[in-house]
């Protein structure tokens, strides 16, 4: 690893910004993701911030399973955030579809339309489980030489 | 239109909203002159999935129509089952259930009062009540395990007993919460900054919101006195006092008025709750079939008047629910609230319905076919679709129309 990318990988390791994005959850999941924003959780002390734009963001967090019609934003969303970008899927839904595995309006979790760095599961996933998710993402960052580039939303095949 | 008007999209992703869902605002100049609601983003199709599963399967799900109002739906629904089935629940599940209610409308205005003040830029204000809102959390936490969905409910009764332990602690927090509480009142009343800023902004007049139908706080604060805990007692309502909070100022101030009042009302139904809790039983034994009938519920959510209607067909499945959310009702006021106002009031006259659109987005309704929307399902296609669906997994009726000539198949 050069001195280079060493600055690189630690600058990016302690200032992750987010972009949150809800694809169709039932909101019990966005709560709990702000509830670790505000002061009782505070996940802003690992450098965490949200950020209102996809173009300014490294981390991309889904709640929800994919329904038919946000599906094209999320990807669009995801196209626009600047490289490297990384995804982390909040909750049982974003996982795996959850519940909602069966309705005919859903596709299934995240990883049905983007690919997807970490899975935190969890009806809702707890603050505590959210916090726990993002340290693992950070730390997974810390150990590779530099962080790996993901793989594109053109190279996952997309279903439906 | 003329060369000052223009259209602004936003949504389906956008800072001030925070859930997907679309806004096309005309304008003239820096007023709205018009506003087009797209929905369905959320739309997971809820209602069909609930007539695929069991009764006991559908109250997990019909829990998670919205995570931040979780028991209003799941009490309303279960109360609709309850009355085709003629279930004589034990009053203590009611009351039980009753604090649970009051307890999530506490989560639930403080998380508004925060997103309020976050909307108009007061941060520390959002800060500040999600940190008095986790005490509730906490509360929410120890009573059902869970910190949102907390499938308290079951059909007959309740799944979870409070001890005696339980009613100190509660006791304790609710006596944190009111003394915090108090401060959000004096900041709402005395704070010129936030008078300022929400008086007089998202006008809505009392002839207005009965014309349109709005309905919980958003109707309270144009003065109309309607709460279905009062006039249409459910659970343990009846046997608890309580003042139904109105406002005369038909705008967003007003809204948040009666927003922290209704709180204060909420620690007062809580205390009595507790005071009077009944022995006995917490749940009856429920048949797992439902004999054949319908129902209808009215359950006042934290956003406003929610209403179920069940129809049972002897089976252990439904044969169709229904349910109109609280939002879906709001949402045609602030396209009445937003016309002729400024662009930057857009974000809290909208957060002042309390919007929760993945309550709402059970119907995928198209206001607005414009670009980029060209994978909306339209209702044929979705009808096709949901037709196509069932003869996979069996159902085909082809056979049935052929037989009765049903015109149009």
């Amino acid at each position: 690893m050069t001195l280079m990318s060493k600055i690189v990988n630690w600058a990016r390791i302690k200032s992750p910004w987010i972009i949150h994005f809800n694809t169709g959850a039932c909101n019990a999941c966005d709560i709990e993701i702000i509830a670790s924003l505000t002061p009782t959780y505070d996940i802003e002390r690992f450098g965490i911030l949200l950020k209102g734009t996809p173009r300014h963001a490294d981390v991309l967090v889904c709640s929800g399973p994919v329904t038919r019609q946000i599906k094209d934003r999320l990807i669009r969303i995801y196209e626009q955030m600047a490289e490297p970008k990384f995804v982390v899927a909040v909750g049982t839904c974003a996982c795996s579809g959850g519940v909602f595995r069966k309705c005919y309006n859903v596709g299934g979790g995240i990883d049905s339309a983007i690919p997807v760095s970490v899975y935190i599961p969890g009806c809702p996933a707890s603050p505590k489980a959210i916090i726990d998710g993002v340290v693992k993402l950070l730390t997974s960052l810390e150990e590779k030489e530099a962080a790996a580039p993901p793989k594109t939303a053109e190279a996952v095949e997309i279903k439906g | 239109m003329d060369r000052y008007d223009f259209k602004i999209p936003i949504g389906p992703q956008h800072p001030a909203l925070k859930e997907p869902e679309s806004f096309l605002l005309t304008m003239h100049g820096e007023k709205i002159s018009s506003m087009t609601v797209r929905l369905g983003y959320n739309h997971r199709g809820i209602e069909k999935a609930c007539e695929l599963q069991t009764y006991i399967q559908d109250m997990y799900l019909i829990e998670r129509v919205c995570g931040i109002c979780s028991h209003s739906h799941a009490t309303c629904f279960i109360q609709a089952v309850e009355e085709i089935a003629g279930l004589q629940v034990p009053k203590r599940a009611l009351y039980i259930r009753t604090l649970v209610a009051e307890l999530e409308r506490v989560h639930s205005h403080l998380l508004w009062l925060g997103v309020a003040g976050h909307e108009i830029g007061f941060d520390t204000l959002l800060m500040y009540s999600w940190r008095d809102r986790e005490v509730v959390m906490d509360i929410l936490a120890m009573l059902t395990g869970n910190r949102v969905n907390y499938s308290v409910n079951t059909i007959g009764g309740v799944r979870r007993d409070i001890t005696a332990e339980h009613i100190p602690q509660i006791l304790k927090a609710i006596d944190t919460l009111e003394e915090r509480t108090k401060y959000y009142i004096q900041i709402a009343t005395e704070e010129t900054t936030i008078i300022k800023r929400l008086s007089g902004v998202g006008m809505l007049s009392y002839d207005d919101g009965v014309h349109l139908g709005a309905v919980g706080p958003t109707a309270r604060a144009s003065g109309i006195d309607r709460d279905v805990r009062r006039d249409d007692p459910y659970a343990s309502y009846e046997d608890v006092k309580f003042a139904v909070i109105t406002d005369k100022h038909c705008d967003v101030y007003g809204r948040a008025v009666v927003r922290v009042l209704e709180l204060m009302e909420s620690y007062k139904i809580i205390r009595q709750i507790l005071a009077n809790l009944p022995d006995g039983p917490i749940a009856v034994k429920a048949p797992r079939k439902i004999p054949a009938g319908e129902a209808l519920s009215r359950y006042e959510a934290p956003r406003g008047e929610d209403v179920h209607y069940v129809k049972a067909n002897g089976t252990d499945k439904p044969e169709r629910v229904k349910v109109r959310a609280p939002t879906l009702a709001n949402v045609q006021v602030v396209a009445h609230m937003l016309k002729d106002r400024y662009l930057a009031d857009m974000p809290i006259v909208i957060a002042a319905i309390d919007p929760c659109f993945s309550c709402t987005d059970r119907l995928i309704s198209v206001t607005d076919a414009g670009k980029g929307t060209k994978n909306t399902m339209t209702w044929p296609q979705l009808h096709s679709y949901s037709i196509e669906w069932h003869r996979k997994s069996g159902i085909d009726f082809s056979e049935l129309n052929k037989k009765f000539k049903v015109p149009g198949n």
